[in-house]
């Protein structure tokens, strides 16, 4: 609750920081779909993928608070991250020998 | 009384720390949800590159781009509202969860528009002429629908569930001090926001 109540007294630093969060993934979103006009051959997926992960990570740390969270709450989305990672490179280390 | 008083506070403290973990062991069951189809899509793509990229031709990135940015732009909104009200704004913050919905309404009206112009083309599952295209083709338009429609069901529920913030602010059940369930909500819908972070590029930016 503390940790809530600093953040509540720090709460036009927060829209700020919010405002700017945002402007940021609307920049990024720009970025993506500019490079996906240019032929960037292969690495055009990864591209994408790199800069969505980008997103993803700005939201999960500041629109869904996990900053301010406790270590709890970023070994759990950590262990979350990690398995589906895993789970990837598995599925394409089997798909690419076939 | 006083420490009647702390220990009733530090108790409210636990409780909201789990429900917000709670909230938390739920967005992972939906991420194994989406997981599932998002490494469906990962093999398909695999085994049909030429196809997927044929058939992701006829995908309007300009209605695309925009949704994108409106699910951005409520992710905000929902987000400032959580610090509004925190700031005992409670006005402010019924208006920001207001036009959160609102945001998920206009991408749902996007939504329509594009499904309605892609059935209109006749790539909608089982159509004739869909039917008669190259498999990786089917595929991705078979992906395409489930995975943008399950996503646009998300949606519709995120916004029921703000609906109902909405009606607890108003009616004081969501607090200040109390304001984990807002908290939960707001995650839920970044949650889905961040879902379209993925869709977005692997659907519409890989021709």
């Amino acid at each position: 609750m503390d940790k809530h109540n600093e953040l509540a007294e720090h709460s036009n630093h927060r829209y700020g920081k919010y405002i700017l969060v945002w402007l940021g993934l609307l920049t990024l979103t720009a970025i993506t779909v500019a490079v996906a006009g240019v032929n960037l051959g292969s690495i055009t997926i990864a591209t994408a993928i790199i800069i969505a992960s980008i997103k993803s990570y700005l939201v999960l740390t500041v629109f869904m608070h996990l900053k301010s969270e406790s270590k709890t709450f970023k070994i759990f989305v950590g262990v979350a991250v990690f398995f589906i990672i895993i789970s990837l490179v598995l599925l394409f280390s089997d798909y690419s020998n076939m | 009384m006083s420490t009647q008083e702390h220990t009733a506070v530090a108790h409210l403290h636990r409780d909201d720390v789990r429900s917000r973990m709670g909230m938390w062991l739920f967005l992972f069951t939906e991420l194994i949800l989406f997981g599932g189809m998002f490494f469906l899509y990962a093999v398909y793509r695999f085994l049909h590159q030429a196809d997927f990229h044929v058939a992701a031709k006829s995908m309007n990135i300009l209605i695309g781009t925009v949704n994108t940015a409106i699910l951005l732009t409520s992710s905000l909104t929902i987000a400032l509202s959580i610090a509004a009200l925190q700031n005992k704004k409670k006005i402010l913050s019924l208006i920001l969860q207001g036009i959160t919905v609102i945001f998920g309404l206009l991408f749902l009206v996007n939504k329509y528009f594009e499904w309605s112009a892609e059935i209109h083309h006749g790539n909608y599952p089982g159509s004739p002429e869909l039917i008669s295209q190259s498999s990786g083709h089917i595929l991705f338009f078979g992906l395409y629908y489930v995975m943008t429609g399950l996503h646009g069901l998300h949606v519709i529920i995120g916004m029921v569930v703000i609906m109902f913030m909405m009606r607890f602010t108003i009616k004081d059940v969501i607090t200040p001090d109390h304001i984990v369930k807002l908290e939960a909500a707001g995650l839920y819908w970044h949650l889905v926001d961040i879902i379209w972070i993925f869709l977005f590029p692997l659907f519409y930016l890989i021709t």
